[in-house]
C-alpha cells in the first residue's frame, strides 16, 4: 500500500530549504506546534522528562535505518548514567553501502531536521555531546550541517542552556577519509578516535563502552532526523502512520528506488509499500518496458530477490501467513517481513536489474567492492573476498572449472560467523543468494556457453 | 625539508582540537589539513601530525594507509573519481570511465602527462538514485552522459 509522508522531504524542493527560516516555517505548519518558536520538537522533548522521552521513542516504533533495524527507543534505554565518564551520541552518515542514497538528502536538503534530532537524542540518553560523522566525499553535505550547527548555536539551541533549560549539547561534525568499514558502528568509533577503522570485538557494546571509552549510542542518519517528526506527532501517532505498526515497525521512512528503472529518486513513504509498488508506481516501471530480472532490496549486502520467488508459509500463525503463495516482492517492506523472506530490509534502497542483465557480472561488480573494502582485520573476510572476487572473474573469463564454482559456496560459508563484524556475512549472503538463484547463468560460462564479451549490465 | 601547516590551517586545527576529549582524535582532520596543502601526505607530513599530537608516528603510517583517501604519492592537480559500483554500473558507468581515458589518454589511477588531472575509479559515493556518477574534487555531478564528461574535462583541462 502506497502513502505517501512528506515530513523530511517538504524541503526538498526548496532551494533554500537547508536555512533555519525555511525549515521553522514548515515546523509552523504541524498542528500543535507554535508558530515562529523554532525548533518546536526539541522544546517539547526537553520540557518531558528523560524517561518518559525514552518511553516515547519505544512508543514511535523507529527501527534503526542503517540497515540492522533494531529499535531507536530499545538502544536509547540501554544507555545508563556513568558516575565519572560522560555519555555521547554518534550519528552514522557514512553512508557508502551501494544502492543507498538517502541520508545524503537529508544533509543537503534538510540539515535542520538532523542537529534538533540530534538535541532530542542527547537529552534521551542522557549526553551532552553528538558527533556526526560524515564520510569526506559529501563536502556538500558536511557545509550545510556546518552552517546549521552555526544557526542553531546563534539561536541559542545550542549551547549551555537550549531553549533555557540548564542542559548544555553541542553538535559537531567529524569527517572520515574513504573507507566503506566505517559505516560499521565500533569501527566507527575506532574512527572517531583517530584510529583505523577496525572494528571492536563485541562485548563490551558501545552502550558500555563506546567512543572515547565511554557510554555511546550511535545511530544512522536518518533514524535521528526523523525523530522530530516522531516527538511532534506523538510516538504512537507517528508508528501508526506504517501499515505493518502491529509487528512494531512504525512509521514513515525514505525508499530509495535505482538501477533499471525509468524514474530513480528517494521518496518518503509509510512503511508497509511492496517492491512491486516501489519498482513499478514510484520507480516508472523497468528501463525500456523490459521484465524484471531481481531486485536487491536494500544495498548490496541484503540478499537478491527475484520476482517468480513465492512466499512459502502455509502455518495460519506464521507472521507472512497473510502472502503465503504470493510472490515475495509483494510482500510490504518491512524489517521482519523482509527476514522471513530470506533477505533484509537493510537501508530500504532497492536496487532493480531488468531482464538481459548479466547476474554474473553484478557478482563479479559486488564482490570487486568486499574485496576492495574488506578492513583486513579478520582472516576469513579478507582472504574470502579476495577469493571469491577472483573465482568470479575467472569464471567471466571462461576459465573456470565446475569445481571452482561450487567452491565458491565453500569459500562464502566459511567468511560467515567468523568475523568480528558483520561485514563478512555482507559480502557471504549476497554472493550466496546470487549463486543460488542464478546457477543456469553462472553454469553457462564454465561450460563455454556464455562468453564476457556478450555479456552486460546496461540495458540498451 | 620539515613541513609545518600554514597559520590558518594550524588555526583551523586548534579549532579541530577543541571538540574532542583526546588529541589522537584530531588525526584524521590534521592529516586532510596537510593534504588540501600539499596534494598528498609524505613522510615529514606524517611525522609533523605525530609530533604536533603527540602520537607515535607509526600510529599516523598506519592511519594514512588504511583510509582511501589519503595519497601516498604525488597526485595531478584535479581529482576525478568516476563510481563503479554496481547501481552506476547499471547506468553505464563503464562507458563513462572509458570517455575519461579516452579523452585523459590515460588509464583509471594514472594522472595526465600535464599534471592536471588524476583518473581514479570510486567504490559508491552515495548517488545511486542519479546514477552514473562522478566526482571532481568536491563536487558531484550526477546524471552523466557523455557529453556532460566532454564539457567537465574540457573546462577541467583550461583551469
Amino acid at each position: 500500500m502506497i502513502r505517501r509522508c512528506d515530513h523530511l522531504t517538504k524541503l526538498y524542493g526548496d532551494d533554500k530549504g537547508w536555512t533555519l527560516a525555511a525549515y521553522d516555517r514548515m515546523q509552523a505548519e504541524v498542528p500543535g506546534a507554535t508558530a515562529g518558536q523554532g525548533y518546536a520538537a526539541a522544546r517539547k522533548a526537553l520540557a518531558m522528562a528523560q524517561p518518559a522521552l525514552v518511553d516515547e521513542a519505544k512508543k514511535g516504533n523507529i527501527r534503526g535505518r542503517g540497515g540492522a533495524g533494531f529499535p531507536m527507543g530499545v538502544k536509547w534505554s540501554f544507555m545508563k548514567p556513568h558516575p565519572t565518564k560522560p555519555a555521547y551520541l554518534v550519528v552514522n552518515a557514512d553512508e557508502g553501502e551501494p544502492g543507498t542514497h538517502k541520508d545524503r538528502t537529508i544533509m543537503e536538503r534538510n540539515p535542520h531536521s538532523v542537529i534538533e534530532g540530534c538535541i532530542i537524542g542527547c537529552y534521551g540518553i542522557g549526553a551532552h555531546t553528538a558527533y556526526i560523522y560524515v564520510r569526506d566525499e559529501l563536502h556538500l553535505s558536511k557545509a550545510r550541517l556546518n552552517l546549521a550547527i552555526d544557526e542553531a548555536r546563534a539561536k541559542g539551541y545550542l549551547g549551555k542552556t537550549p531553549f533555557g533549560k540548564d542542559y548544555p549539547i553541542d553538535v559537531h561534525v567529524h569527517t572520515g577519509a574513504g573507507a566503506y568499514i566505517c559505516g560499521e558502528e565500533t569501527s566507527l568509533l575506532n574512527s572517531l578516535e583517530g584510529k583505523r577503522g577496525e572494528p571492536r570485538l563485541k562485548p563490551p557494546f558501545p552502550a558500555q563502552f563506546g567512543a572515547f571509552g565511554c557510554p555511546t549510542t550511535v545511530n544512522n542518519l536518518e533514524t535521528i532526523a526523523i525523530v522530530p517528526t516522531m516527538i511532534l506527532m506523538g510516538g504512537e501517532a507517528f508508528s501508526k502512520q506504517s501499515a505493518l505498526h502491529h509487528l512494531n515497525d512504525g512509521g514513515c521512512r525514505l525508499f530509495g528506488i535505482n538501477g533499471h528503472v525509468n524514474t530513480p529518486g528517494i521518496h518518503e513513504l509509510a512503511v508497509g509499500v511492496t517492491l512491486r509498488e516501489l519498482i513499478y508506481d514510484i520507480g516508472g516501471g523497468v528501463l525500456g518496458g523490459k521484465n524484471l530480472l531481481a531486485v536487491i532490496p536494500g544495498g548490496s549486502s541484503t540478499p537478491i530477490l527475484r520476482p517468480e520467488e513465492l512466499v512459502n508459509a502455509p502455518d495460519e500463525k506464521a507472521p507472512l501467513h497473510a502472502w503465503h503463495g504470493k510472490s515475495v516482492i509483494d510482500v510490504p517492506l518491512g524489517v521482519d517481513t523482509m527476514r522471513g523472506c530470506g533477505t533484509m530490509l537493510g537501508t530500504c534502497c532497492a536496487t532493480v536489474l531488468a531482464e538481459g542483465t548479466d547476474p554474473v557480472m553484478a557478482m563479479q561488480n559486488l564482490m570487486h567492492f568486499y574485496h576492495h573494502e574488506s578492513c583486513g582485520q579478520c582472516t576469513p573476510c579478507r582472504e574470502g573476498s579476495a577469493w571469491l572476487d577472483r573465482v568470479v572473474e575467472k569464471i567471466l573469463d571462461g576459465k573456470a572449472s565446475m569445481a571452482e564454482l561450487d567452491e565458491l559456496h565453500g569459500i562464502a560459508n566459511n567468511i560467515m560467523g567468523n568475523t568480528i563484524c558483520a561485514f563478512g556475512e555482507g559480502t557471504a549472503m549476497p554472493a550466496l543468494a546470487l549463486l543460488r538463484k542464478f546457477r543456469k547463468e553462472f553454469e553457462a560460462y564454465v561450460r563455454g556457453d556464455k562468453k564476457r564479451a556478450d555479456a552486460k549490465l546496461t540495458v540498451d | 625539508m620539515p613541513f609545518s601547516l600554514t597559520a590558518d590551517r594550524e588555526r583551523e586545527l586548534e579549532t579541530t582540537l577543541l571538540r574532542y576529549p583526546t588529541k589522537m582524535a584530531a588525526c584524521i582532520a590534521a592529516l586532510h589539513l596537510c593534504q588540501d596543502q600539499q596534494g598528498w601526505v609524505d613522510d615529514e607530513a606524517m611525522l609533523y601530525v605525530a609530533n604536533r599530537l603527540d602520537l607515535p608516528p607509526a600510529h599516523v603510517k598506519g592511519v594514512v594507509t588504511f583510509y582511501t583517501l589519503f595519497n601516498q604519492k604525488p597526485v595531478g592537480k584535479h581529482q576525478v573519481w568516476v563510481c563503479r559500483t554496481l547501481p552506476c554500473a547499471l547506468r553505464g558507468s563503464e562507458s563513462i570511465l572509458k570517455r575519461c581515458e579516452e579523452r585523459l589518454g590515460i588509464h583509471a589511477g594514472e594522472t595526465s602527462a600535464d599534471g592536471m588531472v588524476t583518473l581514479r575509479t570510486a567504490e559508491c559515493l552515495a548517488s545511486c538514485g542519479t546514477a552514473p556518477m562522478m566526482q571532481v574534487d568536491k563536487d558531484y555531478f550526477e546524471n552523466l552522459s557523455i557529453e556532460k564528461v566532454d564539457e567537465i574535462l574540457d573546462r577541467l583541462r583550461k583551469s
